[in-house]
């Protein structure tokens, strides 16, 4: 094939470009099917929508006077409590310190998988920022299990 | 009074905004002296004017002037002087005149410094500027006014600064952040002027590199400092999450870090023009959407500061404008820019361009994990994209760029006999195996990433120190460094900051031990090799605020090291509560323990974070290193020597690329 050197070069750049292309969208779709966490309110949970294999995100209100902290031998921390949408609840159990912002009553928002008994294990526990704030995806929680919060709430 | 005058310095502020992005652009093109020379004062006048503005907001926290309703909700009478005077800075509304404030400094400053320019050019430099200072004071004015009175109800005493907020590293890091964001618009205005001339040579990128790679290091310190400060301060031990508001600084980095890069080749060759101003158009372009992100309320995190959808709209409209306008300036103007310069693959030229495409990949990659959440919902699913994501992500591109930065710095321009070259690579690929191999290995247990990570570090930094050496082979040793020009020099020391922080990076993310324990008094826990006992739990009281201090005795095999004393502080005027942890800092080990919650009545059994993160400190050693590099780079004399000739630039002869990196001769010859 009779092509002149730069002619050469040129489409070398192009097929480089498109593969380095390709891969890099390839990647993203498959990172993007495995990594991002959807989120599920309690009362999604408890129709059985959520998936039981993959990590999600479950949002809503720290139940009033269901926080324990289990007290083991081992060192080893442990707090349950349970999440609530005002319609459904589910249980949470967590291994970690809780963020400063964690109170009974208040919005939360928890990463992790649920287990064959249906108990939420949490990897990551996420507590609204401040008194006027709470967590968008809480608020949408609330909203649709027909609690909804004021704006000035 | 002073609030008042605060307010009337922002309105005089926003006419003569709105002056100097009309007037001298006008001027520029109906070659009318008056309005060209109008340029200069104007600018003089709008820094001045925003100045006062912002002490008179600084006025009002050290008076304690609590009718002013920024001043109640961000401070309080208790608060130290001297976190009233960073306090300003604490919200939106302060943090937003700060920002207006530090444009118009570097407005001030290239008004002071590009007086040998072309008059006409420097006038739509500044008019284009003038432009986006325009856009900012109008948003402050319109819809972030901080000089809002709370009055005919003054509180008696503020609500107070955020306790996160009342550190030092907190005094620095937005001033740096917000230097770096601006920084870029003027790149970003130089690039507009030459669209609008229709002309952009290499001596103008000349002129653009000290200013972006400026803007750059800004960037890097701020973000460090962050890093940092997320660090100490938040209590989780993490340096980067991945968190949108982290993200909206790191997206205009990446492409700000392509600039500079791409900036060099235009600079050197004549070549990449289009490419470079698209690139000054869009590290801009992102540091506006960053602002969107931040201050729109469309995110939510420690950083977002409000959530007015009015402020988001604004700031919507304004980033659409100024992206319009610059896609279409770009569109009719940029054809008569460019320039076919050619150059063979194995040549800098083309390692920059792969140097390029890969950091704009990795912007594409961070922007398209942020921004994908919010399309989501927008289609009515709820989902977080968060480090797992990222994590799979972005390490790929970086790889492969980390794999080329061993190899470009030391190719010719234009063409290089690659085959002379690959005795030395092999050499120093060998090298940097055996000593990552030996590291990966004396670290305990083994993970590939670890050993791809410390090999391309040994890769990138023994490549350098090739560089070095062969650059000043025939300087006799006290004057090896004068050999080197100091764009050169920050280069090396940039590209070493790399190697440090990926050290850092990679180290610190799969060798650290953490553990979230319950502890009681007296008893002792092992993690990581070293023994925690807690000796005691006490009530001290602060300034403005109470705490319960637990302290840990922290020995290695029964050798007492230091004691650690965590808090949990109860912040009295805003009634918070905050983590203040406490860490034994290394060069090759943290010990960082902090606080969770009390577990039983008496505080005598604690929720404890017991972290020890080997080569943590070497992220931000790193940055630090890069930072240097380009201070450094960017006081290179070069950039500042005039040209016999703005067109015959790229044809003078280099002192770096005459000095002919690898030993061949072919390169410039011919």
């Amino acid at each position: 094939m009779a092509m002149k050197p730069h002619r050469k070069k040129k489409l070398l750049a192009i097929v480089g470009g498109v593969l380095a292309l390709s891969v890099a969208v390839g990647l993203i779709l498959y990172a993007s099917g495995q990594k991002m966490n959807l989120f599920y309110t309690p009362s999604e949970i408890a129709q059985g929508k959520a998936p039981l294999d993959q990590i999600i995100r479950v949002g809503g209100l720290v139940k009033m006077g269901t926080v324990e902290h289990v007290d083991r031998d081992d060192s080893v921390l442990e707090t349950r409590f349970v999440v609530t949408d005002k319609a459904m609840d589910i249980n949470v159990t967590f291994d970690r310190v809780l963020p400063d912002l964690f109170r009974e009553g208040q919005g939360v928002v928890a990463l992790g998988r649920i287990d064959e008994q249906g108990v939420f294990v949490a990897t990551e526990v996420l507590a609204k920022h401040d008194e006027e704030y709470k967590a968008p995806e809480v608020l949408d929680a609330l909203e649709r299990a027909g609690h909804p919060v004021k704006k000035d709430d | 009074m002073h609030a008042e005058l605060g307010q009337y310095l922002i309105i005089l502020a926003f006419f003569m905004c709105m002056s100097l992005a009309i007037f001298p652009m006008i001027g520029s093109f109906t070659k009318n002296a008056v309005l060209i020379h109008s340029a200069r004062p104007l600018t003089y006048l709008i820094f001045t004017s925003l100045l006062g503005a912002f002490l008179c907001l600084e006025y009002s926290f050290l008076i304690d002037d609590f009718s002013v309703s920024y001043v109640a909700s961000h401070s309080n009478s208790l608060l130290p002087t001297i976190y009233k005077i960073t306090a300003v800075w604490g919200g939106h509304e302060g943090s937003f005149l700060l920002w207006v404030l530090t444009l118009a400094g570097w407005m001030l400053f290239v008004a002071l410094r590009t007086q040998h320019f072309p008059l006409i050019r420097y006038c739509r430099i500044l008019s284009v500027l003038g432009f986006i200072c325009l856009g900012f004071v109008s948003f402050m004015l319109f819809t972030s006014n901080p000089f809002e009175r709370t009055l005919p109800f003054v509180p008696i005493d503020g609500s107070d600064l955020n306790p996160l907020l009342q550190d030092l590293a907190m005094i620095i890091h937005p001033p740096m952040l917000y230097m770096g964001y601006v920084g870029f618009a003027v790149a970003f205005a130089f690039a507009i002027a030459a669209l609008i001339e229709g002309k952009w040579d290499a001596a103008w990128a000349r002129r653009t590199r000290p200013w972006a790679i400026a803007a750059w290091v800004c960037l890097t310190i701020g973000m460090m400092l962050g890093s940092w400060w997320a660090y100490y301060e938040l209590g989780w031990g993490g340096w980067w999450f991945w968190d949108p508001s982290e993200n909206a600084s790191f997206m205009p980095w990446i492409a700000g870090t392509a600039l500079i890069h791409s900036l060099a080749v235009t600079d050197k060759r004549d070549s990449f023009k289009g490419w470079t101003l698209a690139l000054s158009l869009v590290t801009f372009s992102l540091c506006l959407f960053g602002t969107f992100l931040i201050r729109s309320g469309v995110i939510t995190s420690v950083h977002a500061f409000s959530n007015d959808p009015e402020r988001g709209v604004f700031i919507l409209m304004f980033l659409l404008v100024i992206v319009g306008a610059s896609i279409l300036l770009f569109i009719t103007r940029a054809g008569g820019i460019t320039k076919k310069v050619n150059f063979d693959f194995y040549s800098k030229d083309m390692f920059l361009l792969l140097n390029n495409i890969l950091l704009i990949s990795a912007t594409f990659v961070v922007f398209f994990g942020t921004i994908y959440p919010m399309i989501a919902e927008a289609f009515g699913r709820k989902l977080s994209v968060g480090a797992p994501w990222f994590n799979a992500i972005f390490p790929w591109p970086m790889f492969m760029l980390f794999v080329l930065l061993g190899i470009g710095p030391l190719l010719n321009w234009k063409r290089h006999d690659f085959s002379k070259l690959i005795p030395v690579l092999v050499k120093i690929a060998i090298v940097a195996l055996v000593l990552s191999l030996i590291a990966t290995f004396s670290l305990g247990e083994f993970y590939l990433w670890v050993l791809s990570g410390l090999f391309l570090s040994f890769w990138i930094a023994g490549s350098s120190m090739f560089f070095l050496s062969h650059t000043t082979r025939h300087a006799n040793w006290q004057s090896k460094l004068s050999k080197l020009s100091n764009a050169n020099l920050g280069m090396v020391i940039a590209h070493l900051g790399v190697a440090v922080t990926l050290i850092g990076i990679i180290i610190s993310s799969l060798h650290s031990v953490e553990k979230d324990l319950r502890v009681g008094v007296g008893q002792t826990v092992e993690v990581g090799g070293y023994e925690f006992r807690m000796l005691k739990s006490e009530y001290i009281k602060g300034q403005n605020y109470e705490a319960s201090r637990v302290s840990f005795m922290v020995s290695e095999n029964g050798d007492e090291i230091t004691v650690l004393a965590p808090e949990k502080r109860y912040y009295l005027a805003g009634k918070q509560i905050m983590t203040e942890a406490s860490i034994d800092p290394g060069l090759t080990r943290d010990i960082y323990v902090s606080l969770g919650e009390a577990l039983d009545d008496k505080q005598q059994v604690w929720a404890v974070r017991i972290y020890v993160k080997p080569f943590i400190r070497w992220i931000w050693m790193g940055a630090i290193f890069m930072g240097i590099g380009g201070i450094i780079a960017a006081l290179d004399r070069r950039f500042r020597q005039l040209p016999k000739t703005a067109h015959d630039s790229h044809k003078t002869p280099d002192k770096e690329t005459t000095q002919d990196p690898i030993g061949t001769t072919v390169g410039e010859s011919a």
